[in-house]
């Protein structure tokens, strides 16, 4: 019932309903539209694996060389157009 | 006649009729009306809710695309300390994330009190930088404000469970308005540590788990931290379906405390800053399983309804409609999530 993390969007949503206090519904539309899918394709591993692995934000299972942890969030900070925390920590310690 | 098999609310079996559920269920909604002086379930949902306990599959699901998200408040231990495999937290959080499909998921000390953590704060930032370093899904740090913590022998603070049975209410009252001071101070220094340490929030774990003044000291936190770090996002999960009026009087922007549900508790928790709510419904083990998921959907319904931040409803054991008992019955569990999504409306479990 769980949209399933990585395998799909759901850290994705799960990243609007905290930083933005987000109702389901209304985090699903959000990154849909910073995806360009649907939000019912948010919650399709067929769809969502082959995407993540298209923008590198992170996937189970990844391919040599794939961003991790910390590039990925660098990358979805980008992509959903929000501040993540650590992100913001790691750029305020490396200086880039 | 035909009959059903189901759940008590303890997780044993039980086989009853169709009339027999449906009266449960019936029941069940009244009861949490009544209590929360909320709207009951309408027919159509009871309907569903009848429909969802009789399927004759074990584990069942939501109709596609309604799809939620899920939040934890276990600190990474389940399998480690709960499950007794030897593994670290944060190699726990990885295997979470990316075996388990978790959305997000919150680190935490495995005596999960934040004056417990106050003084390992430098370990377990340590912990919170190496996942953050290594996770794509949000992380936390996740703890309960614990008031009894603060009382003598271990705390600073008079022990008002003792004094209230010696009827000294007035001197009960002042432990316990003392006791909030205390947990403020360190549920913010905490959330400071953890912020600098890339936490992507911070979860207030069991709010009101000593009544009133547990609760308030978790909202005056999150108001302060708030404050202070305004992107940083803060999750509060209670610890009961009532806040308990251990002191009776507290109150938090000129609303009592004590006695309030959770389509209450919720609008308080908006009021402080928090970003997702989690509401509790406690489950009677005494009472079948339709009875008690009637009642929980009932309850959720209502806080998603006055809520304008997500709901993310507690489904564990013993509470949210789920038995009390230590291995839940998944027939019984996925039926409980289901219907707090689809008729409960509930942003996230």
């Amino acid at each position: 019932m769980g949209m399933g993390g990585i395998r799909t969007a759901g850290d994705l949503v799960l990243r609007m309903q905290l930083t933005r206090g987000l109702k389901i519904d209304q985090a699903k539309a959000y990154v849909a539209e910073k995806l360009g899918v649907t939000p019912f394709d948010l919650s399709d591993c067929s769809v969502m694996r082959e995407l993540r692995q298209s923008l590198d934000i992170g996937y189970p299972m990844p391919d040599p060389g794939a961003a991790k942890g910390i590039e990925a969030k660098i990358k979805i900070a980008r992509l959903l157009g929000i501040k993540i925390n650590s992100v913001e920590q790691f750029r305020k310690r490396t200086g880039f | 006649m035909e009959s059903f098999m189901t759940r008590m609310g303890d997780g044993s079996a039980v086989c009853l009729s169709a009339e027999e559920i449906k009266s449960e269920l019936k029941s069940g909604t009244f009861d949490a009306a009544d209590r929360g002086k909320i709207s009951e379930l309408n027919a159509a949902e009871l309907d569903y809710l009848f429909e969802i306990v009789t399927s004759p599959v074990n584990v069942v699901s939501v109709v596609r695309g309604k799809e939620i998200v899920t939040s934890s408040d276990s600190g990474a231990f389940k399998i480690n300390y709960q499950a007794n495999i030897s593994m670290d937290r944060a190699t726990a959080i990885q295997v979470h994330e990316k075996v388990l499909s978790a959305d997000s998921l919150d680190l935490g000390n495995i005596d999960y009190s934040y004056k417990a953590v106050k003084a390992i704060l430098h370990d377990e930032a340590k912990v919170m930088e190496n996942v953050q370093l290594n996770t794509v899904m949000p992380v936390l740090y996740g703890a309960m404000p614990n008031l009894g913590l603060y009382t003598r022998p271990d705390g600073p603070v008079e022990n008002w469970s003792e004094l209230l049975p010696l009827g000294k209410i007035a001197e009960a009252r002042a432990a316990q308005e003392k006791a909030v001071e205390h947990a403020v101070k360190d549920m913010v220094y905490v959330a400071a540590g953890m912020f600098e340490a890339g936490a992507d929030g911070i979860n207030f774990d069991t709010c009101g788990a000593s009544g009133d003044a547990d609760i308030l000291a978790a909202l005056l936190a999150a108001k302060e931290i708030r404050k202070l770090y305004p992107g940083l996002g803060l999750e509060m999960g209670m610890a009961g379906e009532f806040i308990l009026g251990m002191h009776g009087r507290l109150e938090f922007e000129g609303i009592r405390l004590a006695g309030l549900y959770p389509h209450k508790q919720v609008e308080l928790a908006e009021k402080a800053g928090v970003s997702i709510f989690g509401p509790v419904i406690n489950t009677n083990s005494n009472k079948t399983f339709p009875w008690n998921l009637a009642r929980a959907v009932t309850f959720v319904k209502a806080c998603v309804e006055a809520a304008n931040i997500p709901v993310h409803a507690n489904v564990g054991m013993g509470v949210g409609a789920t038995p009390m008992t230590p291995v839940p019955p998944v027939d019984a569990v996925s039926r409980a999530a289901k219907s707090l999504i689809e008729i409960g409306k509930a942003d996230g479990l």
